[in-house]
């Protein structure tokens, strides 16, 4: 039944296409398969015939970009304004996005403009009767569901990591087709004045590895903090010791930095490093927790990677039932080891 | 300024979430208001705080969900209101979004709607959006500061690369991510205001629609596939042994 085009939306920041967008083209070419239909895409913003061109590379049929002075900064409506044309022109009757922090916003506020639902963070596609059929993790992956969208088109923003990216083949090429902004300055409700850094280093979401603190990385009585501190000073000085050796471990494993919800809001580390239910979901490869006794909390937010590492003091801690390899012992003496050990072996 | 906080009840985040045959349960784990919603209420209270006026706290659900209302109103907020319709049973996000855009339109004059990341059982964190297409507000996601300038609004939103500093007319929708700030406990005196308070419910009739269909079903709940994991525990002599041991080992998985 279904035989319209397949619309990916490329989310890309200062020019740069965020390597979700491409996995989402890779889930569009599974459903065109089965679908029939052509995949094409849409890039919005700065340089984005450059990343249009790209996304021809990954092979798609069509390629349209919007480069305007208005669409420089990400804004949600003016942005959505040219993606909801598009999809109207080309009668789009699947949207796809990545589930990037735009590309969930952009669903949401195309499907409302489209006159349709949305099916967001979703893992898996299939096709029944020509009708797709949605798997998504609820409750942070607690339990899964399946959804069906029963209007036209049928919106969906793919998980990070769960879709393979397409391979890059540089000999496809094709020709990018520019379209107007629609909103005119004074039209546009916001104004976007700058930008602040926070954090560094990979992404949590992005990440392939992933070192992780927990409570337990303040628990190092032989450190004596600088004098002058409180308890709860003395005890966060011990907590930062404990996860600059997460970090180094991290430094060598090119792996990023998560933390529990104990950790964070123990004021150990900031938020934007949650891994839990009220923090991030992350699927990594390789997910190594140091001191991190296995809350249901942060379980949910990282029993779907695919190999589990745990070191713990504690040999009862619920998160040795799901780690593949399990170490019962102090951090403060594993995990420099380790990264020592990894140091060699990985020649760095 | 005239504040809204949208808000929704769910099971506690501690809860041993379940499905069976089809149904989800949570056991006895307490519903409680959406942890991500409590720092909804934070910001819309300090913005308060900073412009006066009202926060009115909204939820859409069964009689049980006035307690997440109270919660609300506990933490600070001045009035609170259920909308509950048995013609609102399993409703799809775009529907919840109509019913608030109606909800704050009955209302009328509302400078801010606030709203938490997402609800941590569906896991859909889209009602903002949506709410802020149909009422042509302009969407203000993951806010991890605000400050009303004269008639604007300030806001730092929160994307992958860090933060953006936006400038926003209002009305305006936002929602707010962890970083706004560690949401204020309920006060003893905050509870007995709750505990005494009269909260009106609206069906569809007092909101003058009928109930949006909804376009998105859920055919399937089921259980995650139980993790296939035998958990090997290294040993050794001495912490190198055990280090160099699991280095080893995890490399023979090939996830490096």
């Amino acid at each position: 039944m279904m035989s319209g085009k397949i619309l990916v939306y490329i989310d890309q920041f200062k020019g740069q296409a965020l390597p979700a967008s491409w996995e989402a083209i890779g889930a569009a070419q599974l459903l065109s398969e089965k679908l029939g239909g052509e995949v094409v895409v849409f890039v919005p913003g700065e340089n984005a015939k450059l990343t249009a061109d790209q996304a021809f590379q990954y092979g798609v049929d069509q390629a349209f970009y919007c480069d305007d002075p208005s669409l420089k900064d990400y804004r949600a409506e003016p942005y959505a304004a040219v993606l909801v044309q598009v999809a109207r022109e080309q009668n789009a009757t699947v949207l796809l996005f990545p589930t990037t922090v735009r590309g969930r916003e952009q669903a949401a506020m195309s499907s409302i403009e489209l006159g349709s639902g949305v099916m967001p963070d979703v893992t898996s596609i299939e096709v029944e009767a020509g009708k797709i059929i949605a798997t998504r993790p609820v409750y942070a992956g607690k339990l899964i569901s399946k959804a069906v969208c029963d209007s036209s088109p049928v919106v969906i923003t793919t998980r990070v990591r769960a879709f393979k990216k397409p391979a890059a083949d540089p000999a496809r090429s094709g020709t990018a087709t520019q379209v107007a902004a629609l909103m005119a300055e004074g039209e546009i409700q916001t104004v976007v004045s700058g930008y602040i850094e926070t954090g560094s280093g990979v992404s949590l979401t992005d990440a392939n590895v992933i070192v992780s603190g927990g409570r337990g990385v303040s628990n190092n009585p032989n450190l004596t903090p600088p004098a002058g501190l409180d308890e709860k000073q003395a005890e966060i000085w011990r907590a930062q010791q404990g996860f600059k050796l997460i970090g180094e471990l991290a430094s060598v494993l090119g792996a990023a930095v998560g933390a529990s919800r104990a950790a964070v809001d123990a004021g150990y580390i900031p938020y934007t490093h949650q891994v839990g239910q009220t923090g991030k979901v992350v699927s990594p490869d390789l997910y190594v927790a140091c001191g991190i006794s296995g809350a249901i909390q942060h379980q949910a937010g990282m029993r779907s990677s695919k190999v589990i590492v745990a070191i713990n003091k504690d040999a009862e801690a619920p998160i040795f039932k799901l780690a593949r390899f399990g170490v019962v012992g102090d951090l403060y003496e594993i995990t420099p080891a380790l990264t020592e050990a990894f140091r060699k072996r990985l020649g760095k | 300024m005239n504040i809204v906080v949208c808000i929704k009840q769910v099971p506690d985040s501690a809860a041993k979430v379940s499905a069976d045959g089809g149904q989800v349960s949570w056991g006895d784990a307490p519903l409680v208001l959406n942890p991500w919603d409590e720092f909804a209420v934070e910001a819309a209270l300090t913005l308060q705080e900073a412009a006066g006026g009202d926060v009115t706290a909204i939820s859409i659900g069964g009689e049980s969900a006035k307690e997440a209302l109270k919660t609300a109103l506990a933490m600070g907020c001045s009035q609170a209101i259920l909308i509950s319709d048995p013609a609102l049973g399993q409703v799809d996000s775009q529907a919840i979004a109509q019913v608030l855009a109606a909800a704050i339109r009955k209302m009328g004059g509302v400078d801010a709607a606030f709203f938490g990341r997402q609800a941590i059982d569906g896991d859909m964190g889209v009602t903002m959006a949506q709410t802020a297409r149909l009422l042509k507000w302009p969407m203000l996601g993951l806010v991890a500061s605000i400050k009303l300038e004269g008639n604007k609004l300030r806001v730092e939103r929160t994307f992958e690369e860090g933060r953006q500093v936006v400038e926003s007319q209002l009305p305006a929708a936002i929602s707010v991510s962890k970083d706004i700030g560690e949401p204020r406990y309920p006060s003893f005196m905050g509870i007995r205001k709750a505990s005494r308070a009269n909260i009106p419910v609206w069906d569809m009739a007092e909101l003058g629609i009928s109930a949006p269909p909804s376009v998105v079903r859920w055919p399937e709940v089921v259980n995650p596939p139980t993790r296939e994991v035998k958990t090997e525990m290294i040993t050794g002599g001495s912490v190198q042994e055990i280090a160099e041991k699991l280095a080893d080992r995890i490399l023979e998985e090939k996830v490096l």
